[in-house]
Parts: structure tokens; C-alpha cells; sequence
């Protein structure tokens, strides 16, 4: 599949000032400031105003059986995709005004769009011959009367929810300025098979693949930067070591030392992995190749010292230690080697992630009641915000490649199940049904189509 | 719902009935044979002299002991409190008489705490069980650790009750 021409518009300011506004306010969170030019946003949950858009069924365009099929698909896959960012209100087709499969996509009746409430348009034109589509997909401005966007791609018929993604990533990226939410996966573990296995799901939670298949203990799933590559801990030889796996061809590099090798974690945009390596007597942290080579040892205090992540310029380190006496997540420079400590509320603070964007920690609090919650706060240190609330145990917090999201496991319906939230902590909800338990989930930084 | 009582009732209830009166007639003829035939048991050949075996079952019962008792640990602790000492205290002198036996201690957390952490924790604790029989003279060569994290719960419950079991360090004989 491939993208043959693209013809697209930029302008309308104040639109994308507005949706500008969304998301940066974001950063303010909690924090009482002036009302923007918008005063309908309100700026303590950026999320609860949702920027309406319509999205009606696409043309198809000669009229075939085949083509109704995909153009009825291809708007509920489009509608979902974007849904799933919690950023729009899909409008409900029922409401529409006009046929926009029997109109012409390029010139839609924006009055008849902005009556119904919508403020931005998805029309789609498809066509297909053969096993070959070709698709039109145009996104507009309904209350300013300007395209925004439009694309067309050709390929397999099979190839649509690629195509539909593609063109939410292009939507993302206008409007937010963050591409690769729609191409990335997930790793995580399932008990589902009888015994807890390493699987991967595209971002929504669509096409689990089984990855591990030893009937062993397997943890701590950590995809790679260009998602080829899959690291975690696995008692597949008898103690738990660290195993780095080619996802395609299976291929796997165990890193066979004494004692534990565990909580990889890799270097953004590299082929490079931190992890805790226990062979000098207690766990300290190692960079290592992608080839499972250790390259310098990172860490150097006796104790507990684990669970690397990396800042987006691979620049600094933030980790879990027990140097304090809890655990809590520090923040080591790469350079100079010093740490210093980022939480000080409560007494056990583990597995911090680093925000693709790189203002923002995520990470698992224990709290004084028992149970434990996903906190959010600056790399400096400053603003700690609690994401999850009073709904059994929530842990393994991830950020999805665009900052905008992030999954973690729960406890909420009894067993655990992995579920995703904004980054305000808003529209919890279940990522994936399968049978078993599942936990551990780590996103991929975004891959790039 | 009522319809499955209903179903049980007619399965259940006659199902019973018939092993209630099988267990009758079983057990009316074996009466029938202690009370009338009195001398089968003088038939029935003595049993063997008795074996002063005393020392093996005392030893195969300190290798069950050894096996069986845990060393426990507070929670987010991997420290040895007065009673794991003294459990530990045995374990060294049964691996001081049983120089012939290499073991495993395996260090476990309860549910509670991410995962990556207890397999650290579960490590150092089996880590603290080591150092103390090692200090008590017993040879590093002869143990072996692993951390199971939380991964192998001895209760599955979810109370305070069951993770008391679980933050334990189990001792295998190999």
C-alpha cells in the first residue's frame, strides 16, 4: 500500500488555535489560570470538551456490493479510531442532514454539517476494483468551510484499516502536532493459555498474537523503539533471565548470567536496553546492546536498584531504588552519573515510564489504604497528580507514543485486566476481553507506516 | 433456577437413597463374618518383629521439618526477625549433619507491589536467608537462590492472613 498523492490545506488558524488550546492547557492542569479565548473549554479536564465530528459512511463510488461493504467499514473503523483518543464526540449518523454517500465528497454542504453540531467532517470515496481500493479521505473544517486534509491510498481491499489509520495518524498530527498513536502495539502478558505468556495487540487492543509459547513464567514485556523487537524476563530456563526476541522470526538472545535479569526498558531510538542485572550480588542496572552485551553498568549501591526508563533524548535515567530505604523513583543523568530523587509521597513508588514528550513521569504509588494507584508528575518534580481512583489495585502504567494516552492493569472487575485512560486520567476503559489475566502492558514508541 | 433444584432434587435424591441402601448391604454380610467366624484372626500371621528404625524416621522427619517450615518476612521487607532466626538456626545445624545436601532457597512476596519489584524483593530475601546460614558456617557453595516474586503464592487468598504465608523464603532439598 502506498500513498499516491496527497493534496491537503492547511489555514484555518483559529481552528487549530482551538484545538491548541485542548491540549496544552493540559500542561496547566490543576493549576487555576485565566480563561483562554475559549471559554467552553474547561481547562481542569481538557478532556471532557471533545471536539465534535461527523463521520458519515463513504461514497462508493461505483455502487458495488464490495464497495458499500467498505465504505460502511471503513467510516465505523474511522469513527472508533478516532474515538478511542477520547479527544472527539463522534456524532451520531441518525442525526445527519444529508446522504453523503450519494453527495460529492470534495465539496460537502458544510451549512447542513454545522446544524447537526459537527465542527469537523470526515468524507471518504471508495473505490474498488478488482481486490484493489482506492480510498479519498478528506477532513474539514465545516464551520470556517475549509479542507484540512485529504489523502488518497491505494491497495488490497484487505489493506482499509491500514489505509483508516494512516489517515488518523494524519488527522493526530494536524491537529495535535503527535503522530504514531495509530500504528503502534502493545506488549503485554496473558494467563490465558495456562500460564503467563508474552502477547502483543495493535494500540486498540485489536489482533492479540501470542509471541511466547514456553508454558513458563514470562514478565515484564518491553517492545522496541521500531517495534521489531520484544525484551522480558523468562523462567523458560529455569531461573528468571532476560530474553530479547526478534518478534517476526522468533529469534532469542538470553542473557545468561548469574542471578536475575529483569525490568528491561529501552533506549528510545535505539537498539540499546537498560535492565537490572543481579550477577554481582544484588540487582544493579546495565545498559546493554540489543544483542544482550553489557556495555557499562549504570547503577553502583547496594540494594534494590531497577526498572530503567529512559528520557526521550536518552539523556537521563529514571529508575526505582531502595538507596532511601523505600523504593522510589530517582532521576539519574547519564553523564555525570548522579541521582537525585523525584518522589517523596508515600513509601512505595516503583515502575516509572517516561513521557514520549518528555515533560512527564508515570508511575505505581502504594497508598496509605492498601491499594495501589497510577500517579503522573513533572520530570522536575513538580505537579504530582493522582490518574487512578478507589477501583482495586492499578499498576504498570504506559504512555502511548503520542503522550496523549496511557494503559495500565486493574484489579477494578476483580481479575486483572489491562485498561487505558487519557493522560488526565480521564474515560477509563478495558483495552482487551481475553480469557485468563492481563497485566504488564507496554506500549511501543509509534512506528511510522 | 428453580427448574436446576428441581433437577437435582430428582437426580440427587434417589442417587442418594441408593448408596444409603448399598452401604447397608455391604456392610450387613462383613458383621455377619467378624461375629461367626472368630478364629480367622488366629490364622492371620503376626506381623513382623518390630525394627528399632527410630533414627530414620527421626531423620527423614528433620528432612520433612527442614523442607516444610518457611522463614516469613514483614511486607516490603526482606529483614530476619527473631523467629526466622531461630527457624534458620535449625536449618544450619540440619545442613551442618547432612553435609551431603545442597539446597535452594526460594524467595517469595505476597500479591501486593508491581511485579518487577517483588522479584527483587524476593530475591534479596532469599539473599538474607543465605548470608545468615553462611555466617552460621554453612558453605555458600551448597546454596542455590531464585526469587519467584509473587508469582507462586503458597495461599491464593487476597487478605492479610494469606500474603503472611506468602512473603516467605521456601527451602528445597536439591
Amino acid at each position: 500500500m502506498k500513498r499516491v498523492s496527497g493534496f491537503s490545506g492547511w489555514g484555518n488558524i483559529s481552528l487549530l488555535l482551538y484545538i491548541a488550546v485542548l491540549f496544552i492547557v493540559g500542561a496547566w492542569y490543576g493549576v487555576a489560570c485565566a480563561a483562554g479565548p475559549y471559554d467552553y473549554v474547561d481547562i481542569n479536564n481538557p478532556s471532557l470538551k471533545k471536539v465534535p465530528i461527523a463521520i458519515p459512511f463513504f461514497k462508493p463510488v461505483t455502487g458495488s456490493a464490495t464497495e458499500s461493504d467498505v465504505s460502511r467499514n471503513g467510516a465505523n473503523m474511522l469513527s472508533e479510531a478516532l474515538a478511542f483518543t477520547s479527544y472527539f464526540n463522534i456524532l451520531d449518523r441518525g442525526s445527519f442532514l444529508v446522504d453523503a454517500q450519494k453527495a460529492d465528497p470534495a465539496t460537502p454542504a458544510f451549512k447542513a454539517w454545522t446544524t447537526v453540531g459537527a465542527e469537523l467532517l470526515v468524507t471518504g470515496a471508495a473505490a474498488v476494483n478488482g481486490n484493489q481500493l482506492e480510498l479519498d479521505l478528506r477532513l474539514f473544517d465545516t464551520f470556517n468551510e475549509r479542507q484540512l486534509l485529504g489523502r488518497k491510498y491505494t491497495g488490497h481491499v484487505s489493506d482499509l484499516r491500514s489505509m483508516v489509520l494512516r489517515f488518523c495518524n494524519e488527522i493526530m498530527g494536524l491537529l495535535t502536532g503527535s503522530t504514531g498513536l495509530f500504528g503502534s502495539k502493545i506488549a503485554f502478558i496473558s494467563s490465558g493459555s495456562g500460564s503467563k505468556e508474552v502477547y502483543v495487540c495493535d494500540f486498540d487492543g485489536h489482533n492479540p498474537v501470542q509471541i511466547t509459547h514456553n508454558r513458563s513464567i514470562n514478565l515484564t514485556p518491553a517492545l522496541s523503539s521500531d517495534g521489531k523487537w520484544v525484551a522480558y524476563t523468562s523462567y523458560a530456563k529455569g531461573k528468571p533471565e532476560l530474553f530479547i526476541e526478534n518478534v517476526a522470526d522468533k529469534r532469542v538472545t538470553v542473557v545468561d548470567k548469574r542471578g536475575m535479569g529483569i525490568s528491561p526498558g529501552w533506549v528510545p531510538g535505539k537498539f540499546e536496553l537498560g535492565a537490572s542485572l543481579s550477577f554481582s550480588g544484588d540487582p544493579e542496572i546495565y545498559l546493554l546492546t540489543g544483542n544482550g552485551k553489557v556495555i557499562n553498568r549504570l547503577t553502583n549501591s547496594p540494594g534494590i536498584d531497577i526498572s530503567p526508563a529512559f528520557s526521550p533524548d536518552g539523556r537521563r535515567m529514571a529508575f526505582v531504588s531502595r538507596r532511601g530505604g523505600t523504593p522510589q523513583v530517582y532521576i539519574q543523568d547519564m553523564n555525570s552519573g548522579s541521582a537525585t530523587r523525584l518522589t517523596f509521597q508515600g513509601n512505595n513508588n516503583t515502575q516509572p515510564e517516561w513521557s514520549p514528550k518528555g515533560d512527564k513521569i508515570v508511575y505505581t504509588t502504594l497508598q496509605k489504604g492498601g491499594f495501589f494507584n497510577i500517579c503522573v508528575i513533572g520530570a522536575d518534580g513538580q505537579g504530582l497528580v493522582q490518574l487512578t481512583h478507589a477501583q482495586g489495585d492499578n499498576e504498570s502504567p504506559t504512555w502511548s507514543p503520542d503522550s496523549g494516552m496511557i494503559a495500565f492493569s486493574s484489579t477494578r472487575e476483580g481479575s486483572s485486566r489491562i485498561y487505558v485512560m487519557t493522560a488526565y486520567g480521564t474515560d477509563q476503559r478495558k483495552l482487551v476481553t481475553m480469557p485468563g489475566t492481563q497485566s504488564e502492558p507496554r506500549w511501543s514508541p509509534g512506528v511510522t507506516n | 433456577m428453580k427448574k436446576l433444584r428441581v433437577l437435582l432434587a430428582v437426580l440427587v435424591v434417589p442417587g442418594l437413597m441408593l448408596t444409603a441402601s448399598c452401604a447397608k448391604k455391604v456392610v450387613k454380610p462383613e458383621a455377619a463374618v467378624s461375629k461367626s467366624d472368630t478364629t480367622a484372626q488366629r490364622v492371620v500371621p503376626p506381623p513382623p518383629a518390630p525394627v528399632d528404625n527410630s533414627a530414620q524416621v527421626a531423620a527423614l522427619a528433620a528432612r520433612q521439618k527442614f523442607q516444610a517450615e518457611d522463614v516469613r518476612f514483614a511486607f516490603d521487607s526482606a529483614v530476619l526477625d527473631m523467629t526466622a532466626q531461630s527457624i534458620l538456626k535449625d536449618k544450619a545445624a540440619w545442613l551442618k549433619a547432612n553435609t551431603g545436601a545442597n539446597i535452594v532457597i526460594e524467595g517469595n512476596c505476597d500479591e501486593r507491589g508491581t511485579v518487577a519489584y517483588n522479584l527483587a524483593l524476593g530475591e534479596r530475601r532469599a539473599a538474607s536467608a543465605k548470608t545468615f546460614l553462611t555466617n552460621m558456617g554453612v558453605a555458600p557453595a551448597r546454596m542455590a537462590t531464585i526469587s519467584y516474586g509473587k508469582e507462586k503464592p503458597l495461599d491464593p487468598g487476597h487478605n492479610e492472613q494469606a500474603w503472611a504465608k506468602n512473603r516467605r523464603d521456601h527451602f528445597v532439598i536439591k
